[in-house]
């Protein structure tokens, strides 16, 4: 099992965030993990990405030209890396930011209104969380119990008081895909 | 026979590598001696820079480091950092301080790195030659100011000891020269200062001894002297320029 | 302590305090300031002295004054502050003084970018400074390398008294991955005490004197021969390489740090796709490693070198074959990395068509 995955978005979506928790939540289960950021201007308010790989090899390159997954958290990010996907692999679209459908027809994409689903739970900084859960629940690269584990390691001291909302806002997302394949 | 005179013990029996008539000699003896009045010299770790006194780490005798060319105080940061139970000095020439080694010294200053540096100002680059320094007075010739210092060209020349004062790390810095014995014996007491500036934990020290250069300024020794007095201290005014120590010896 | 996950700059820093370094001098540079404010934070807390310097030309010569005062001192910058660190670095070799130095290469010259490069081999590996002299220069290419050598080094700088320089890239200095401290391997070399560092007089018999000028010819010439001793020890001690599913190959990759990971993904598609290939990893660039060459240049088609640079290590490549079969290069400049599918053609060149 090999996963590379690229979290795009603009600065202050929280996409670092969510590549490190799941970056976290496979050291916690035993994998080889490696997470690498875009730095320098573009983190202050640009767009930010990261790259990360959860596997059961040795990690080989950090930065990724094949992604098994993306997400996609704004427009740029989609124009930007739509074409990044392997083909049979999955796009995942926060279509609250995002105003085009995806071109591609050889890969698996996910609509995930995360800014809505977040703006009802009433605090918008959990768009990514509710993301993440979605991300999660479709690829199955880490466990969603392990997820909640790294969540109070990757925020650290002073966070606590945003579990609650965290963990409804993944739970969300992840409800949101079981209902899409239900329905398939 | 008794003893009437006696070298210090803070200077080695290595010959001076100074030209006749220079006053780097007598400014050596005053730091040793000072070292030594102070008790110091077991736990003094001094840095030599480059310029004429390059070769000083061979005539102190106490631990030493030889600096590139200006970086001696931030040698010194480092030593002081790691001893800070120590003596750290450094002696500096005015090329290696106030020109190439400016950025050095100033933040030393600025950050109160508690060392004591000497600088030695004779208006002029004596190692290589006789070039004008930072300090070269308006007019003076060197070898690189054939016609004279032009403050049109070359600007004007630096007052290190009235700049340094201006930053709050610094704790005692005074200017003093050695043409003759009233003005030797205050350098000794100003170098004496400074070091217990150290000692004592206020931070940043600094004398400032005008000197001669009678080789490269082309007079003899006697006449060398004289032209400090007569050109050199009126740009330069003696005094102290900052003094935060507790009981002034 | 279990595995944590860090980014390779924070990584480097823990591992210095970890090995006993309590001295940090250093100036403010992207992609390594990590370091910087790593120190900035543990130092205090472990007793030690963080100090931003002026300039990195301060920063060296911090180190210059603290190596030379005895401590375990260590400082980091990348490319444009190694520049300027030069002269001090070539004063510390001539005098003797133990350091480690961590240069996260970035895109060049001049200002260049900031991204992950590895133009800077040239610089470290062949000199950099003035005068004849070595730095013995680790190439990492994990975060768990990256620790295991910054422990190293402390000990290799002790054990020669000399620079010692960890050669990584932004992209090391910014990912993260987990590293597990309690497994950092040790080598525990029996170091000398040092007797040579000017600590104050105190009742020693003699001065101690940190210097690097012999006006002499004749004594200045036995200095050098002096060095170069040491330079001789550790060419015979200090080789360290890896080398990947090489026994059978008839193409051989040539990569270190973040490009060696990069090469090894396309030594296993390579393999797949029924193409012989190994890996030779250099891990110390200087003193750099013959004898995986020796080992074979007699059963290789050829080799491919790849580095994030229009081509530095390619030579000491050609040299350590002596030319005995043909070395080619595939390289990019300025931050961009080398193309797997590039470097698959290559290979595919190299041995001679499809299979």
């Amino acid at each position: 099992m090999e996963e590379r995955i690229i979290f795009a978005g603009f600065g202050g979506q929280g996409v670092l965030t969510m590549g490190l928790i799941i970056t976290y939540a496979g050291m916690l289960e035993g994998k080889n993990v490696s997470w690498t950021p875009s730095y320098g201007p573009e983190m202050r308010g640009g767009t930010a990405n990261c790259n990360v790989t959860v596997s059961d090899d040795e990690v080989g390159s950090p930065v990724i030209i094949e992604a098994t997954s993306v997400v996609v958290m704004n427009r740029p990010s989609l124009d930007k890396y739509e074409s990044y996907v392997v083909p049979g692999g999955k796009l995942f679209v926060n279509t609250s930011l995002v105003d085009r459908k995806p071109q591609r027809k050889d890969i698996e994409v996910y609509e995930v209104p995360a800014n809505e689903i977040a703006s009802e739970l009433g605090n918008l900084k959990v768009a990514n969380m509710v993301m993440l859960g979605a991300f999660v629940e479709a690829t199955k690269v880490v466990k969603m119990e392990t997820v909640l584990k790294a969540l109070p390691e990757v925020f650290g001291k002073g966070k606590e008081h945003m579990m609650a909302i965290n963990e409804k806002a993944l739970e969300k997302g992840a409800e949101l895909i079981r209902n899409m394949v239900s329905t398939k | 026979m008794a003893v009437v005179f006696e070298k210090t013990k803070g200077l080695t029996d290595v010959p001076f590598s100074y030209c006749p008539g220079c006053t780097h000699g007598i400014i050596h003896r005053l730091v040793a001696e000072a070292m030594e009045e102070l008790g110091v010299l077991d736990k003094a770790i001094g840095v030599a820079s480059v310029g004429c006194s390059v070769f000083a780490y061979e005539f102190f005798n106490c631990d030493m480091q030889q600096a590139a060319h200006g970086r001696a105080p931030a040698v010194a940061t480092g030593i002081k950092r790691v001893h800070p139970d120590k003596v750290v000095f450094t002696y500096q020439g005015d090329g290696d301080l106030a020109a190439i080694g400016t950025a050095e010294i100033v933040h030393a200053a600025a950050r109160g790195e508690k060392i004591t540096v000497i600088f030695v100002n004779n208006a002029n680059y004596g190692m290589t030659g006789g070039q004008m320094a930072p300090t070269t007075l308006v007019g003076q010739r060197t070898t690189t100011t054939p016609y004279g210092r032009k403050p049109e060209v070359n600007g004007y020349p630096i007052r290190v000891s009235e700049m340094l004062s201006t930053l709050d790390g610094a704790a005692y810095i005074e200017r003093v020269a050695v043409y003759d014995v009233k003005h030797i014996m205050q350098a000794k007491k100003a170098i004496k200062n400074a070091f217990l500036a150290q000692i004592q934990n206020k931070g940043f020290s600094l004398v400032e001894v005008l000197s001669t250069c009678p080789t490269n300024w082309g007079m003899t020794p006697v006449e060398a002297l004289k032209w400090v007095k007569d050109h050199m201290e009126p740009y330069y005014p003696l005094g102290v320029y900052k003094n935060t120590l507790e009981e002034v010896k | 302590m279990a595995k944590v996950l860090m980014k390779g700059n924070e990584a480097m820093a823990e591992a210095a305090i970890q090995a006993g370094c309590r001295y940090y001098f250093g100036y403010p540079i992207t992609p390594q300031n990590e370091v910087t404010e790593y120190m900035s934070k543990r130092m205090p807390e472990v007793g030690g002295v963080f100090l931003q310097a002026e300039s990195e030309v301060s920063a060296i010569n911090m180190v210059y004054g603290a190596g030379g005062a005895g401590a375990r001192v260590m400082t980091s910058t990348s490319g444009p502050g190694l520049s300027l660190m030069q002269e001090g670095i070539s004063y510390l070799a001539g005098a003797q003084i133990p350091c480690v130095i961590v240069n996260i290469m970035r895109g060049g010259p001049g200002l260049g970018n900031i991204q992950g490069a590895q133009s800077d081999y040239f610089q470290s590996v062949k000199g950099g400074g003035h005068g004849d002299y070595k730095l013995i220069v680790l190439a990492p290419s994990t975060i768990q390398e990256m620790a295991d050598l910054v422990q190293e080094a402390f000990d290799i700088a002790d054990d020669y008294r000399n620079p010692v320089v960890i050669l990584g890239d932004g992209m090391l200095g910014q990912m993260m991955e987990p590293v597990d401290f309690d497994n950092v391997k040790k080598t525990r070399r029996n170091l000398p005490e040092k007797t040579w560092a000017t600590t104050g007089r105190g009742n020693r018999e003699h001065r101690n004197v940190i210097n690097s000028l012999y006006i002499d010819p004749p004594v200045l010439e036995k200095h050098n021969y002096v060095l170069f001793e040491k330079y001789k020890r550790a060419e015979q001690n200090e080789v360290r390489y890896e080398m990947v599913n090489c026994d059978d190959a008839e193409v051989i990759l040539v990569a270190y740090g973040t490009m060696a990971r990069v090469a090894k993904n396309v030594m296993n598609i390579a393999r797949r796709e029924g193409y012989k290939v190994g890996l030779i990893r250099p891990i110390s660039l200087w003193p750099f490693p013959k004898e995986p060459f020796k080992k074979t240049v007699d059963q290789v088609k050829g080799y491919l070198v790849v580095e994030m640079s229009m081509g530095q290590m390619v030579e000491d490549v050609q040299l350590a074959t002596e030319c005995k079969k043909p070395v080619h290069f595939y390289g990019r400049p300025a931050g961009m990395i080398p193309e797997p599918s590039v470097m698959l053609e290559k290979i595919k060149q190299i041995a001679g068509g499809a299979r």
